[in-house]
């Protein structure tokens, strides 16, 4: 039997201090991956007063099963490297609030923040490291059949689909690794691809070609999930021809990547036209006081180690900013 | 052989230190008829040997049925918690809370004890605000990094007002009642049977739920 233990999450708890909304930060992180940890590393060594709003420790890294190319780990699990990378933050009193996110953020010579559940914070510089999260289809039925058939996480909910038939949408890494898991227990397993090959990598496509049970649908979109009390069915159409089908399915996993958590700074800083917060080279954004780091961002290739790296470049440049700021 | 290796059982160890006052460990096993008691059973006796304040006290579901009565455990393996004056906690493991799951045992565990933050002045009184009987099972799977948190926010709900009760319903232990409640994604929240959330929530939203019913 595996223990996946966080040890770092009750080791020091005590260190971390709650947020106080009366206190102008020097700097605020938004966000507790490899980026936002980073980034906290390196504000509290220069000495600046920080706080972090995170909502889900360790990030997308915390959700991983196995790293092969983080320097100094041969192997180590993700949840693991996560709590490694908390408990070196915790070695300081750093201001720290986990759960709920932030809402909105305004812009200012004192910016303000604005969490979900209704406090606000303030600080002379943010450092944006949300982040990013599943892609949804945006289909009809998508929402409603959550937990009814619609699932995300395959290594969670596989075991649901033991002996019935499933729809996995998406044929890049996550896509076909889905369909392996499922494929192991599931009667049948259908990929629907939108492109027309798989993207993932060729050992987990070869991978999946060993199994009879499965079908693949290349260049189709899913336009719906439909379904009584659980799912039954998903319609996709041919991208050609338009031709659409119904496929009977008790369930559909929805493994289409991943899209940059940026809702709560729109309007406030540019982004790119696939949503991500444009930065230039020393991670500012578009406005003054704002910078941004790791997956969220316009930096090209997200890897944790670029992510830490970039978290680390946008504490210098925020402490410098703070620098010049206090000179004027 | 043991079921946590030397690293694993040095930092349970480590992290048990936490532990304030007594808590003691009510385990309800079968000797028949149940795949997971055996593992189950390692487990608690392993981490009660962790720390001298960790009690337990091992019943069997048929034999002991009536010195299990007022805890309502009703299937097993079930472990329940009981605080410094073996009172009730209302707090509930019902399969063996491994894999990710370890994480919310512990957590109880060292809650229980008494070491835990004070909530939020306005989220404590909407808890205290809370009359009626209330029931809630979390449904998991071991492999489920989002469940833990979902299974922990019952939990300190239980221990905060002691008419709610908590579960974590292990999905693949208990079969018949993930079906019974259409589980098919975890973790789902069941409140007082006819109340439900999908996915990890965070304590306004169990409470939204509870003062609707
Ligand atoms: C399945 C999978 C496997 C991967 N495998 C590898 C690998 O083997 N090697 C590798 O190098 N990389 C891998 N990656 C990529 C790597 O995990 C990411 O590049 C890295 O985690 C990005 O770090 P980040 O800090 O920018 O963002 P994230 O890790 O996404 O962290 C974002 C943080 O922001 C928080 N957040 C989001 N929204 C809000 C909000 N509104 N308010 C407050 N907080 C918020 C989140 O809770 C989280 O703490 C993998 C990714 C996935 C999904």
């Amino acid at each position: 039997m595996e223990f996946n233990l966080s040890a770092g999450a009750f080791a020091a708890e005590q260190k971390f201090m709650p947020l106080d909304g009366k206190t102008v930060y020097d700097v605020m992180i938004l966000g507790g991956g490899p980026a936002g940890l980073t980034a906290a590393v390196y504000c509290m060594r220069k000495g600046v007063s920080t706080a972090m709003i995170v909502k889900r420790v360790g990030g997308q890294v915390a959700e991983t099963s196995g790293i092969e190319n983080y320097m100094g780990y041969r192997y180590i699990n993700g949840m693991e490297l996560a709590e490694k990378f908390r408990e070196q933050v915790l070695q300081f009193g750093i201001a720290y609030e986990e759960g709920p996110g932030v809402r909105s953020v305004e812009q200012g010579a004192v910016k303000k923040i604005a969490l979900d559940d209704g406090r606000t914070f303030s600080a002379r510089t943010i450092i944006v490291a949300t982040g990013k999260s599943w892609r949804k289809l945006d289909v009809p039925g998508e929402d409603e059949f959550l937990g009814k058939g619609v699932a995300y996480c395959a290594t969670c909910d596989a075991p649901f689909f033991a002996g019935k038939d499933v729809i996995v949408a998406g044929g890049g890494n996550s896509g076909v690794e889905a369909a392996i898991d499922l494929a192991k227990i599931a009667r049948k397993v259908i990929l629907v691809q939108f492109l027309d090959n798989l993207t993932a990598d060729r050992v987990l496509v070869d991978g999946l070609g060993r199994f009879g049970n499965v079908e693949i649908l290349l260049g189709h979109e899913i336009k719906a999930i439909t379904g009584d009390s659980a799912v039954r069915a998903v319609s996709a159409a041919d991208r050609k021809t338009g031709v659409r089908r119904e496929i009977a399915a008790d369930g559909i996993f929805i493994e289409i990547g991943l899209v940059p958590n940026t809702s709560p700074f729109r309007g406030v800083v540019d982004l790119n036209d696939a949503g991500e917060i444009l930065i230039d080279c020393a991670c500012k954004t578009s406005a003054p006081g704002i910078f941004a780091a790791g997956d969220v961002t316009s930096v090209p290739f997200k890897q944790i180690i670029i992510a830490g790296g970039e978290g680390a470049k946008a504490a210098l440049s925020a402490c410098e900013y703070l620098l010049r700021d206090a000179a004027r | 052989m043991p079921l946590f290796d030397d690293k694993v059982k040095n930092q349970l160890s480590d992290i048990l230190k936490n532990i304030r006052d007594k808590v003691t460990i009510v385990y309800a096993t079968q000797e028949f008829e149940c795949n997971t008691c055996r593992d189950t059973h390692s487990f608690v006796d392993e981490i009660a040997a962790l720390n001298p304040n960790i009690g337990l006290e091992v019943y069997d579901f048929v034999k002991d049925r009536q010195k299990l009565e007022p805890w309502k455990i009703d299937k097993v393996p079930a472990i329940a918690l009981l605080d410094k004056d073996r009172s009730d906690t209302g707090i509930r493991f019902y399969g063996i809370p491994g894999g990710y799951e370890i994480n919310s045992f512990i957590q109880a565990l060292i809650e229980t004890s008494g070491r835990r933050e004070p909530l939020p002045d306005a989220l404590a009184q909407r808890v205290a605000a809370v009359k009626k009987d209330v029931h809630i099972q979390v449904f998991i799977s071991l492999t489920c990094p989002y469940c833990p948190p979902a299974v922990s926010t019952a939990h300190r709900l239980a221990l905060e007002n002691r008419n709610i009760r908590a579960d974590m319903v292990e999905s693949t232990t208990f079969i018949h009642l993930a079906q019974k409640y259409g589980v098919q994604g975890v973790p789902r929240i069941i409140i007082n049977e006819t109340h439900s959330l999908e996915g990890a929530h965070p304590m306004p939203a169990f409470l939204d739920v509870i003062e609707k019913l």
